[in-house]
Formats: structure tokens, C-alpha cells, sequence
């Protein structure tokens, strides 16, 4: 196992929880309802906590003691090339069923990767799996009923979930093909094999469909790849532009 | 029972020190005044989150990103607390929104400034938290008792983002020269309308005396514009920065900060629509609400539909 999988393991573990907490934050003061618009934020901060704890590491293992990598330098000054987040979380918020439903996927998967991720080889990893599996398994359980909600509302919520779901159907598939760094890493005992999680994710996802009176289009639809080896959509550079801003404009400085 | 009589009962609970409760008899001018305000109030929370909001997705480090999402989130569950405490009057949350959108209901005219510089967001949770908070520990002891509990929770919470905000500051304040003129400008522009919310003179003030008398309110606008100014003054050497106001003096005498003329044609104007972001601040709101009304709609259409289907398992 080379250290440089373990680092870029870390960092797609990272990247994935700060991007989408970025986009989920973007909801903040105009949400839908405002207990909802808690509850998104709430989700961001877990997110975005989850994250930290993640970069931190990932600082830690690169400098061996020189200091030079810090949570905040990994965030914020890394480009998008090196970003290696999936496709899905850095989609746009769109209207609340596409949030929604791109929460759906993602804290699914997050739920069946952390749930394995506890066994981890590593034991500073589990620990952050077992603390985030917590907080995953109540976002899963939000969105789940949030898309019932949706599927078997009116006809509108309807439309625009199913909407949503011809929106963001392309980039699940990314989640369940290993990177290089990943597959290093399961090797290594460290991390998880992705492809063995795709099973649990689609009985789940089905189960929650079947109760929202949809179902998934067509399983053969191809899909889109490659943010995990940095290769993004259009949207990522805006993303960050926006959110590295500060950092860029007045660089080296506390906050 | 005749209405003189209940009006007495009341009078002496007031007077008493005794908390006006949801059920008790109460004059529909006390209610009405009740309603006007803690609606105000609630809304100002609802609305102040936007001029904060604004940087959630620019904020310079992850530990800052993390507090400002959850100041701002804070701020969203006051709102809460303060349309729940209203609706114990007879009010709807969707009627007293509806009141904010049409232009009928006021909210603080200090979120109508727009946030420029990520240093605004410390001089927001410094002097706008920190304005805040007196009139807020003023009405922890406010005679009718839904809000005055409501106020206990949110004072609370309050304190923690003055300090969050000077913290800002602080860092800025002893940082690069560009981070330190940061600082100041931000508050140059910040401190007059931070002084503008405690209202207007007490002469001037419509609703005042009889608040008082109500024991709505406990100080007039000028003790608690008084009792702000005495803390920044002292809070903003710390800082070593300086507040806007060349008539800014410690008086002996009095024992207190004397200080300059606040523009009351700004404060009017601002009040009556016309401050930098007050089209943006409402139109956000609306945008929000009348976009979320589909996914309201959703949720009640499928809480209906659990519903009748329970009710025919059981049948
Ligand atoms: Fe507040
Ligand atoms: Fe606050």
C-alpha cells in the first residue's frame, strides 16, 4: 500500500462530504419550509464536519510533521483536476426534488460504505466511518421518506421526482467503479470494495421507490464517470471559484 | 364576568409581576400590539438570514464555514420559536408570512444593508447580534409569557454570536493591512445602523408608553441605544479599531458615552423600502416561499393519503 493511495483515498472520502455540503448549504434561508431548511443545513454541517475530519487526517499523513498541509490547504487550494469527488454531488441543487433525490443516492451509498469502512485496517478511518455512520444513517432515513413524499404526493412533486431521477440517474454508476486508489486501498485492508456495495444500494433504493410509487427507469442507461480521477462536469470550477475565493484573493492570511 | 372587571384582573397580574398566558383575558389592543411585534421580531430573524447567508459559500476556512452555517441556521429556529410564540395568539404562520410579503409587516430595517466583505459577517455578529441581545435580555422578563420563554432559549444563542462575530474581528484586526482595513470599513458601515435599531427617539416613538405600561417593554429605545454604545466603545479599543463618530466621548457627568447625531432621514427612508437591499431581501423571501409551495403542497397531499390509509387498516 502506497501512501499516496491512502492520501487520495482520504481526499475522495473528503472531497464527496465538502461538495456536497457546499451545494446543500447553498439552500440555506430559502428553503421550502422553514424546518426544512434546518434540516438541509443540518445535513451540511454533519457534511461538512465529516469532511474536516477526513482533510485533517489527510494533512497529517502527507506532512509528517513539517505542518505545511492543513484542512484548509487541502480544501481550498487544490484545483479541480485534483478534486476527487464523484460527478454526483457536485450536481446543482436544482428544485427540492432533485436535492432531495441526489441526497437519497448519495447518503445510501455513504450508509453501506461507512457501515464496511468500520472495519477498516485503519483505526483513525473506522473511527471517523463509526462517528459519521450516525449521522448517515439519519440522513438516509430524511431523504428516503422525503422521496416517498414526493413519488406519492401530488402529481407535481411526481413529475419533478421523476424529473430529478432523469437528471441524476447518469452519475450512480460511478459510485460503484473502483478508482485506481480505491481498489489500492480495499487491497490494503483499508478502504472498501465499491463494487460489492451496488446490491445493497439498488435493494434499498427500490425498496424506497417501490413505497414512493416510481421506479427506476432503465438499468441499462449508460452512465457517466471520472470525477474520482478528477475528470469533472462544468460545474465543479464554478464551485470552487466561489468557494476558494477568499483563499486565492488574500493568500496565506488567518481567519 | 364584565370587561372592566377582566381589564382590572389584568392591570393587576401586570402589575404583579404575573406572566399573561395563551388563555388568559387579555385587551385586543395588548394582543394586537403582541401580535405586531413578535411577528416583527420573527421575521427579522427569517430576513437576517440572508445578509449572512450570503457568504456561507465564500467563507475563508472550514471552521468559519461550520459556524457561520450554523449562526445563520440558529437564526432560522428563532424564527421558529417566534412564529409558534405569535400563533398562541391567534395567528397563523402562514397568515403573519403572508403579512411579510405583501409588504404589510415590518422586520428590521439593518438587514436591508448588504453584506460586502467576508469582515461584514464579523461586524454583523458583533454589533447586530450584540444590538440585539439588550433588547432581547430586556424582553426575557416581557409580561406575556410565550414570548417572554422564547426569549430565554434565543438569548442564549445570542451571546454565542456576538462573541463568534468579534472573534472575526479579532483575527482581522491583527492580521495583514488589507484584512485590517477590512475590518474597519466594515464597521464604518455597519455602526449607524446598528445604532438605527433600537428605533427612534424616545419622543418620536409611536408605540412606546403604552408597551411600557404593558410591561411589553422595560426600557425606552434610548436607555438600551445608551447602554450599546457604552459597551462598543469599551469593546472596539480591544479591537484597536475605531467607531465612526467624531463626537464620540466619555463623559464624567453622566457616566456615560456622548455621541453624534444619528440620520434619521436614512432610517425613514430605509424603513419605508428604499435602504440598498430591501427589493432583494423580500424578493428572496418570496422566491423562496411561492417556490416551496409545491413541495408543501406534496407533503400535506401524501400526509392525507397515510392518513386514510391507517384509517382503513383500522376500519
Ligand atoms: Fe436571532
Ligand atoms: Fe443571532
Amino acid at each position: 500500500m502506497t501512501k499516496d493511495a491512502t492520501y487520495n483515498y482520504l481526499l475522495h472520502l473528503a472531497d464527496n462530504a465538502l461538495i456536497l455540503a457546499q451545494r446543500n448549504s447553498e439552500w440555506c434561508g430559502h428553503g421550502p419550509v422553514l424546518e426544512q431548511d434546518i434540516a438541509i443545513t443540518n445535513i451540511s454541517l454533519d457534511l461538512i464536519g465529516q469532511s474536516r475530519s477526513l482533510y485533517q487526517y489527510a494533512a497529517e499523513l502527507i506532512n509528517e510533521g513539517t505542518g505545511a498541509a492543513t484542512e484548509d490547504t487541502l480544501a481550498y487550494l487544490r484545483d479541480t483536476r485534483d478534486f476527487k469527488n464523484c460527478l454526483l454531488v457536485e450536481q446543482p441543487n436544482g428544485d427540492w426534488a432533485q436535492t432531495i433525490l441526489r441526497q437519497f443516492f448519495f447518503s445510501t451509498y455513504q450508509f453501506f460504505l461507512y457501515q464496511r469502512l468500520q472495519q477498516s485496517g485503519d483505526a483513525h478511518l473506522a473511527a471517523i466511518a463509526e462517528k459519521s455512520l450516525k449521522e448517515v444513517t439519519y440522513h438516509v432515513r430524511w431523504s428516503s421518506e422525503w422521496v416517498i413524499r414526493l413519488g406519492d404526493g401530488t402529481e407535481e412533486s411526481r413529475n419533478r421526482l421523476l424529473n430529478a431521477l432523469d437528471e441524476l440517474w447518469m452519475f450512480t454508476g460511478e459510485l460503484f467503479v473502483p478508482s485506481a486508489y480505491e481498489s489500492e486501498a480495499f487491497k490494503a485492508g483499508i478502504g472498501v470494495d465499491v463494487s460489492a456495495l451496488k446490491a445493497n444500494w439498488e435493494q434499498r433504493v427500490n425498496e424506497v421507490f417501490e413505497e414512493a410509487t416510481i421506479s427506476i427507469v432503465s438499468t441499462s442507461a449508460w452512465m457517466q464517470s471520472g470525477g474520482k480521477e478528477g475528470a469533472h462536469t462544468e460545474h465543479l470550477g464554478f464551485i470552487l471559484a466561489e468557494m476558494q475565493y477568499m483563499q486565492r484573493v488574500y493568500p496565506g492570511c488567518e481567519w | 364576568m364584565s370587561v372592566q372587571e377582566l381589564e382590572q384582573i389584568f392591570l393587576a397580574k401586570i402589575e404583579q409581576e404575573i406572566r399573561i398566558e395563551p388563555k388568559d383575558w387579555m385587551p385586543d389592543a395588548y394582543r394586537k400590539t403582541l401580535i405586531r411585534q413578535i411577528s416583527q421580531h420573527a421575521h427579522s430573524e427569517i430576513v437576517g438570514m440572508l445578509p449572512e447567508g450570503n457568504w456561507i459559500s465564500r467563507a475563508p476556512s472550514l471552521k468559519r464555514k461550520a459556524i457561520l452555517l450554523a449562526k445563520v441556521q440558529d437564526e432560522a429556529g428563532h424564527g421558529l420559536y417566534l412564529y409558534s410564540a405569535a400563533e398562541t395568539l391567534g395567528t397563523t404562520r402562514e397568515q403573519t408570512i403572508n403579512d411579510l410579503h405583501s409588504g404589510k409587516a415590518k422586520y428590521s430595517s439593518i438587514f436591508n444593508y448588504p453584506t460586502l466583505t467576508w469582515a461584514d459577517i464579523g461586524a454583523i455578529g458583533w454589533l447586530v447580534d450584540g444590538a440585539a441581545i439588550l433588547n432581547q435580555v430586556m424582553l426575557c422578563r416581557t409580561s406575556y409569557g410565550p414570548y417572554a420563554r422564547a426569549m430565554v432559549r434565543i438569548c442564549k444563542e445570542e451571546s454565542f454570536h456576538q462573541r463568534q462575530g468579534f472573534d472575526i474581528l479579532m483575527v482581522l484586526s491583527k492580521g495583514t493591512p488589507e484584512q485590517r482595513a477590512m475590518c474597519q470599513d466594515a464597521i464604518n458601515r455597519w455602526w449607524w445602523p446598528s445604532l438605527m435599531m433600537f428605533g427612534p427617539h424616545d419622543s418620536e416613538s409611536t408605540h412606546s408608553e403604552q408597551s411600557t405600561q404593558w410591561k411589553i417593554k422595560r426600557m425606552s429605545n434610548d436607555e438600551l441605544r445608551q447602554k450599546f454604545v457604552d459597551m462598543i466603545a469599551e469593546q472596539v479599543k480591544v479591537l484597536n479599531m475605531t467607531l465612526p463618530d467624531e463626537h464620540l466621548k466619555w463623559n464624567e457627568e453622566t457616566k456615560h458615552y456622548d455621541f453624534g447625531g444619528i440620520n434619521w432621514t436614512e432610517f425613514w427612508n430605509v424603513v419605508k423600502g428604499n435602504g440598498p437591499c430591501n427589493k432583494q431581501r423580500l424578493d428572496a423571501r418570496r422566491k423562496a416561499w411561492d417556490e416551496g409551495a409545491w413541495v408543501r403542497e406534496a407533503a400535506s397531499a401524501h400526509a392525507a393519503k397515510r392518513k386514510m390509509r391507517q384509517e382503513k387498516q383500522i376500519a
